[in-house]
């Protein structure tokens, strides 16, 4: 009567020595090796950054055939900070009166400050400044520039006062913007920049 | 191998004679790994050719037996066969363990119920490799999805971030083949980096019951496993081909595992997923196309009591992020909330433009275990990982292809852990982790940094052991320790610095003023306890688990340092250096049934969380890009509770029908307001036809229905546009919606299986709460999956 033991896991006589030595060797290097990236604690300080499409600076100029100026400006140093954006407002407007308007972006936190009106000329295409009037402000406001496919920029542009009034005057800057649009509200794209001025027209 | 066993047992056979023959045989068959129940396996006794099946809990029983040696064939389709003797004196009880590996080529025969579970005390969801297989197309928090309870932050439909009872980002650990992910989990828009293809089971714990993995597991565990290797001589491997009508898109997944008797493994996987713009039922969904990339590699030796095994993957994965979403300020968000489309719809395209994320994961580990008498297992695991993610948001001139993000996280752990059987009935588990991380953020981007530089220095010690008190009773215990710290560097506008009063509690802490930002160095420490107890009862067809765990977790980088724009949420986000660490308290009840008709799990919980970090919005604040909301992290008292129910009743034989609900409330306790972004309660219910005998069709037909979250905290603002104030509505809830999906699978050949799934059928248009996209177009539509898997 023979039986023949299949009961079987694979037979467990190994080297138990060897291996325990082999496990203490690699614990001790995964060990030393943790230890001395560990150690190796470069304090060294980070470079920084400063963002480079920031807009921190708007300044609308707008001069009539006289030489007369109305200067818009806002300005937010601190981008996305928690001061707030400081406008003024030199000069007022004259009653029935045609201004030629130019617009201007910058970045401050640069030294020399960089223009980005360039860059929004450039891709002209993919931007387009808008100008609203609140209600009661007799101005209106003209495109002079236009992209490739012949659709409106507004970095330049003519603005036409109308009778004594004042209200507020918004400058809009759209990044991709649906093109062409009519106007705000449809335009969709992404607010690189939106400030309003309290103006008044004497 | 069958059948040279067969041989073996016929010339060795012998025949018995005895008295008496009224002697019965009580057999359960295990894996020899693992410990899972090996159902549907064949046992045959060689002397007298009776042939039984084991039953779903891998139990037989062979009656009419005498006194006597017998042997025993035991067969499974997915394992080698093997041979056995067994003495029969009276009514014998014993336990079988074979080789259960192999996957199965028609996998319903396989119903391998894990008994080696992570805790012993909460009861572990699991997703089966059927399961997983139709998710090949999708993602991993598209599989966990399909668990009671989980469900997930999106950010549109390819972004999917695993939340568990309601909780996500750094309270959810992802446990990928025993690393834990370092992958930025902090970020809501930022989803696990592993391929769903590469994973064999998945394990959810619901809450922190799991210490070896984590004392900060608040939200709980995700754990997911490469498919085991069998311990035998062979070549093996599957490919499974998608392809979806929504995103025109498809999915190769293949892997192929070379093993041998000796214990040698290799074994290699590599997937490659390819759609582009998704469709809403009424438009296309621009910019949503993905492009993953993924491959594996495994060698090992293991003989059973010793093994080492060295694994590297590589996740690559770009998405498209719906181009409607970048937006500016709150004017911006006024009007992409009121429109009913999307503001840009574009022709459906393959190409992936900003606002985009690449995300690229290097995972490499090695690992040895060895079994020594009178110790136990000892484990060592060495891991590396390497994620580096990459966002481009929609620029300007010579920035155009530039990252806006680019932060390299390297992580390092060394782990070493004791597991040992005390006696019959005391097991326990020790362990030490050790880890190393650095947060690099490459100043090319000519953005400020997200989240800054810092390196992480973490060491933690554990220990549990569970108590087998008798057959009923199971008792267990742990208690983990982490300390952490963080030496950071960052840079905060000057600006902030003094809003926040930090000039006058830190100013030790500069240590370089650089034109309107200060570079800071804070040191920080944290000390984290927790601790869990609980028992298992069993009875009759019942089991009953408690669970109460204590878990600590530390404040992560984005909730001590952000500050700035957000841009993919067009809000400015604030957190706060001084924040404490997290402590939550949570007990788990349930009760499980495991019938023969009918199989259900029942599990109420309640969470109180002290410290509870929140983002919520506390103001508007004016830039010269307009107006954003601001949003900042703050410590609250929070409470959870809810219940998830699971329900499988059996119709007939082949008809079953499956339920599932899952409810979950979350209170501010201060300001007693709803938690924000809570799951809304859901409901699955499906009736599945499945026959073996009919090329083992599954035809399952699935009903999902979203109820209206209508707990929210209102967190809406006003806004002045140049003509008026509106309201912005950024915290009403979307409706409800009922979805209808249907999914056929059929083994054409016995190595061949086909699917169909259809999600979506009725092409409904929906916008689902947790969805960040929400505000901006409706989920994606009809979707049509066809699946071929080979298996050889």
């Amino acid at each position: 009567m023979k039986i023949l033991q299949l009961n079987s896991i694979t037979d467990l006589k190994f080297q138990t020595m060897k291996t325990m030595k082999t496990m203490k060797n690699i614990s001790f290097y995964a060990l030393l090796s943790i230890a001395m990236i560990g150690c190796s604690d470069d304090d060294t300080a980070p470079e920084v950054i400063n963002d480079e499409e920031l807009i921190t600076t708007v300044i609308l100029t707008l001069t009539q055939e006289s030489g007369d100026q109305v200067v818009l400006t806002t300005v937010d140093l601190d981008g996305d900070g928690p001061d707030e954006p400081v406008t003024t407002v030199v000069g007022n407007f004259s009653q029935n009166t045609q201004y030629q308007g130019a617009v201007q972006f910058l970045n401050e936190t640069e030294d020399p400050a960089e223009d980005i009106t360039e860059e929004v000329e450039e891709e002209a295409d993919e931007h387009q400044v808008f100008y609203t009037v609140s209600e009661g402000l007799n101005i209106t406001t003209t495109y002079l520039d236009f992209d490739d496919n012949d659709n409106p920029l507004g970095v330049n542009i003519t603005l036409e006062t109308g009778e004594a009034s004042s209200g507020s005057l918004t400058v809009t800057l759209r990044h991709e913007p649906v093109k062409p649009n009519d106007g705000l509200e449809s335009a969709g794209g992404e607010t690189d920049i939106t400030t309003s001025f309290d103006v008044t027209i004497e | 191998m069958r059948l040279f066993a067969l041989l073996l047992l016929l010339c060795c056979s012998m025949q018995s004679y005895s008295q008496d023959c009224n002697n019965t045989l009580y057999g359960s068959l295990l894996d020899i790994h693992d410990g899972s129940v090996l159902t549907g396996a064949t046992v045959i006794v060689a002397q007298t050719g009776v042939g039984v099946l084991t039953d779903l809990d891998g139990n037989f029983v062979i009656s009419n037996l005498c006194s006597a040696t017998y042997q025993l064939q035991i067969s499974h389709p997915s394992c080698s066969t093997k041979a056995f003797s067994v003495l029969i004196k009276d009514d014998t009880q014993k336990t079988f363990k074979l080789e259960h590996h192999l996957e199965s080529l028609n996998e319903i025969i396989v119903n391998g119920k894990k008994t080696n579970r992570a805790t012993k005390s909460i009861y572990e969801n699991l997703v089966d490799q059927k399961t997983i297989t139709t998710f090949s197309s999708g993602s991993l928090g598209d599989a966990l999805n399909s668990i009671s309870g989980v469900s997930s932050l999106n950010t549109g439909n390819t972004v999917v971030k695993p939340m568990i009872n309601g909780l996500h980002s750094s309270r959810v650990l992802i446990i990928n083949n025993g690393v834990q992910m370092q992958d930025q989990e902090w970020g809501a828009e930022h989803a696990p980096s592993i391929d769903i293809n590469a994973v064999g089971t998945l394990k959810v714990i619901k809450g922190a019951g799991a210490l070896q993995y984590g004392g900060n597991a608040i939200g709980g565990v995700v754990i997911a496993s490469a498919p085991k290797v069998p311990l035998l001589d062979s070549l093996y491997g599957k490919t499974i081909f998608s392809g979806s009508s929504n995103g025109l898109g498809g999915t190769v997944s293949s892997s192929l595992t070379r093993s041998n008797q000796n214990g040698l493994y290799t074994a290699f996987q590599g997937s490659l997923k390819r759609y582009g713009d998704f469709n809403a039922p009424n438009y296309n969904l621009s910019n949503t196309g993905v492009f993953e990339r993924n491959i594996a590699a495994t060698i090992g030796f293991n003989r059973i009591d010793y093994g080492v095994e060295a694994y590297y993957s590589l996740f690559k994965n770009e998405i498209g992020i719906l181009r409607a979403s970048h937006i500016g300020g709150a004017e911006d968000q006024v009007q992409a909330i009121a429109s009913p489309v999307p503001s840009i719809i574009n022709d459906f395209t393959y190409n992936i433009d900003a606002p985009r994320q690449d995300v690229t994961h290097h995972l490499a580990r090695i690992k040895g275990f060895k079994n020594i008498e009178n110790i136990g297992l000892i484990s060592l695991q060495y891991d590396y990982q390497q994620n580096n993610r990459l966002e481009f948001d929609v620029r300007r001139g010579s920035n155009k292809d530039k990252a806006s993000v680019d932060l390299v996280l390297d992580t390092q752990t060394l782990t070493i852990d004791v597991a040992s059987d005390i006696s019959e009935k005391l097991t326990t588990k020790f362990g030490i982790v050790g880890s190393l991380q650095t947060n690099y953020a490459n100043p090319e981007t000519g953005v400020r940094r997200l989240i800054p530089d810092y390196d992480k220095y973490s060491i933690a010690g554990f220990a549990s052991g569970n108590y087998d008190i008798n057959q009923k009773w199971v008792l267990e215990a742990g208690f983990r320790f982490d300390y952490t710290h963080m030496n950071v560097f960052k840079f905060y506008r000057r600006s902030f610095w003094q809003d926040r009063g930090y000039d006058n509690q830190f100013s030790d802490l500069v240590v370089e003023e650089i034109g309107n930002q200060l570079l800071v160095n804070p040191k920080l420490d944290f000390y984290n306890p927790s601790f869990t107890i609980g028992s298992k009862y069993s009875f009759g067809l019942y089991k009953l688990f408690a669970n109460y765990s204590l878990s600590s977790r530390a404040p992560n980088a984005s909730e001590q340092f952000s500050e700035g724009l957000h841009h993919s949420a067009s809000r400015i986000e604030l957190g706060d250096l001084q924040f404490t660490s997290e402590t939550a308290h949570k007990i788990s009840l349930t009760l499980q049934k495991i019938g023969e008709r009918v199989n259900f799990t029942i599990t109420p919980f309640a969470t109180k969380i002290d410290d509870f970090i929140l983002i919520e919005p506390t103001g508007i604040r004016q830039t010269i890009r307009g107006n954003f909301q601001v949003w900042e992290y703050r410590q609250t008292q929070a409470q959870m509770y809810g219940l998830d129910l699971d329900a499988n009743l059996s119709l007939t034989d082949n008809v079953r029908f499956v339920h599932q609900f899952s409810l979950v409330k979350g209170y501010d306790k201060t300001s007693n307001e709803p938690l924000i972004s809570m799951p809304a309660a859901n409901t699955l219910n499906s009736l599945v036809y499945t026959n073996p005998n009919f090329n083992n069709i599954s035809i399952a037909i699935q009903s999902n229905y979203v109820f209206r979250q209508n707990e929210f905290p209102n967190t809406n603002f006003e806004v002045v546009l140049p003509d008026s104030i509106q309201t912005v509505d950024i915290s009403t809830p979307p409706s409800g919606y009922h979805l209808l999906n249907l999914n056929i699978t059929a083994a054409i050949r016995p190595d061949m299986q086909v699917g169909l799934y259809v999600n979506n059928l009725l092409n409904t248009s929906y916008r689902n709460y947790l969805n960040r996209l929400r505000y901006y177009a409706d989920d994606v539509g009809r979707n049509i999956t066809l699946q071929l898997k080979y298996n050889y």
